[in-house]
């Protein structure tokens, strides 16, 4: 399994001759579309959210998934004729490619409060959020699963002045990126550049 | 003729604006002080309330814009170190230049054009208008430009967003084209590169090296960018222009053009704002009538930066 913090990378190098790293193409339907081999496809892309995170397939109705450079998935709200070269389409989304694939900070913070599963989300109290904004990795008592976790912590809800009456309840758990749960640490995987101390 | 105190402004570029506003005084005070920190909600991720429970959550001050809930002034600075910077919510923008989106208002699932994009203030804007569907095409020409640009759309999760690098001028729809036909845009944010005069406030040394020539070579830039964005926008639809600068010769002076040699007539709009009509007269120069109804908004009128919008309707 990948330890690579940089995440969020989306420059591509050394990519197989197959794919052109310069132009996005949409992704197949399914494995019988595709005519690069080992690519992603559309019908997988949605399974992997659905089975690992819980979300509903409904939430992708008008997205188009696109791979530029090798294993690296763009999701865009739209549909364009495929191949297409522009620097940036929808945004980084999904890393595909070798056994675990790994959703992008964007994509978690974007698409992440559509998860369901209770295995592999997981919600930090504000001092465990803070360590993994800053990049730190830390022991944690996690009975769910391994791999990349959704990491989440509630924020905006706790009006003082009441200016939010509706929100007077609690904060909504909001996604901040993913984690990488390993022998009972939680790798951050926050990437460089965006990686904070508050 | 009077300097401004606290601006370094040696040609005295503000006094050249006097013969069009109302109180010189008022507007050179005005340019001298700085403006607020502003905060724009990013209602792709978040409401105007999650945002001030967060804000309050984190001990962070801000107030309220009045013409605008989704804008928040914060007396003690940007947040840039806070969760709702982090998590998306909020961009910093000055209230202002939230302006030309409101008046393009772009609809959920339009095909929308942002030509002059980077570094990303209006494109989210827009985004987020458009509820992230529909085609967004963001462009700009400069690599480091485009850089800024992607970082911020990607930290406000717009995912309808295509950017592009070409030259504004002759921008190609080819690639957002089904077949040989061109498809054209519903519409169009023309926030063109200007001489900045009206951040004045926020940016001390914006006339510090104003020179007419730039004024007029970036006039003839944004006669072009105009041009071709009208070109590309449906009969029926709308192009906004805008600048941030109080010189004729980069506001009126380019809607005149293009109502000399566009398919375009100017629309009156409302603004939520206090305005003033366009000048049809400048240096010797007169304008279509019809520049009146573009918009002009000095910074003594709302305590906010210069503005300059006009609204469009493409006839054919």
């Amino acid at each position: 399994m990948s330890d690579d913090t940089t995440g969020d990378d989306t420059t591509g190098t050394g990519a197989p001759a197959e794919n052109k790293p310069h132009q996005f193409e949409r992704l197949p339907a399914t494995a019988d579309d595709r005519d690069v081999p080992e690519r992603a496809t559309r019908e997988g892309v949605v399974e992997f959210w659905q089975d690992r995170y819980g979300v509903d397939p409904s939430v992708w109705e008008g997205y188009t998934f696109w791979e530029k450079g090798a294993g690296k998935v763009w999701a865009f709200a739209d549909d364009l004729p495929s191949p297409v070269e522009v620097e940036a389409l929808g945004m980084t989304f999904l890393r595909t490619g070798g056994e675990h694939w790994k959703p992008t900070t964007d994509a978690v913070q974007r698409f992440g409060r559509y998860a369901t599963a209770d295995d592999t989300v997981i919600d930090l109290s504000r001092e465990q959020a803070t360590r993994f904004l800053a990049g730190e990795d830390q022991e944690l008592d996690w009975d769910g699963d391994w791999g990349y976790l959704i990491v989440r912590h509630e924020y905006g809800g706790e009006s003082v002045t009441g200016a939010a009456p509706d929100r007077a309840d609690s904060g909504r758990p909001e996604p901040i990126g993913v984690g990488l749960f390993l022998h009972g640490e939680l790798r951050s995987q926050v990437p460089k550049g965006r990686r904070r101390d508050l | 003729m009077p300097m401004t105190d606290g601006i370094d402004d040696p040609g005295d570029v503000l006094g050249r604006y006097e013969p069009l506003v109302d109180d010189v005084e008022a507007f050179r005070e005005a340019c001298a002080r700085p403006l607020p920190a502003v905060v724009r909600v990013n209602e792709i991720k978040a409401t105007p309330d999650e945002v001030r429970a967060g804000f309050e959550e984190e001990g962070i001050a801000y107030e309220s814009v009045d013409w605008h809930d989704g804008l928040l002034r914060l007396p003690d600075g940007d947040p840039g170190h806070s969760w709702a910077y982090v998590h998306g919510w909020v961009y910093g923008q000055e209230e202002v230049s939230a302006v030309p989106a409101l008046v393009l208002d772009p609809q959920p699932g339009e095909r929308v054009f942002d030509p002059c994009a980077a570094p990303g203030s209006k494109t989210t804007q827009l985004a987020a208008l458009m509820e992230d569907t529909g085609l967004l095409v963001a462009n700009d020409s400069n690599l480091g430009r485009l850089s800024a640009l992607r970082s911020n759309a990607e930290r406000c999760g717009v995912s309808n967003v295509v950017v592009t690098k070409s030259d504004a001028r002759n921008f190609s729809l080819k690639p957002f084209s089904e077949g040989d036909e061109d498809e054209p845009f519903d519409r169009v944010l023309v926030d063109v590169p200007c001489s900045c005069e009206g951040t004045i406030r926020k940016n001390p040394d914006a006339l510090a090296d104003w020179t007419l020539d730039h004024v007029q070579g970036v006039a003839g830039v944004q006669k072009g960018i105009l041009e071709r964005a009208i070109e590309m926008t449906k009969p029926g639809g709308t192009v906004v222009y805008s600048t941030c600068t109080f010189a004729p010769e980069e506001n009126e002076a380019v809607l005149d053009h293009a109502l000399a040699n566009s398919a375009c007539d100017l629309v009156e709009f409302d603004l939520p704002l206090e305005s003033r009509p366009g000048v049809t007269e400048w240096d010797g120069e007169t304008y279509d009538p019809a520049v009146e109804r573009a918009r002009r908004i000095y910074p003594h009128h709302n305590d906010t930066g210069g503005f300059f919008c006009a609204k469009l309707e493409v006839t054919a």
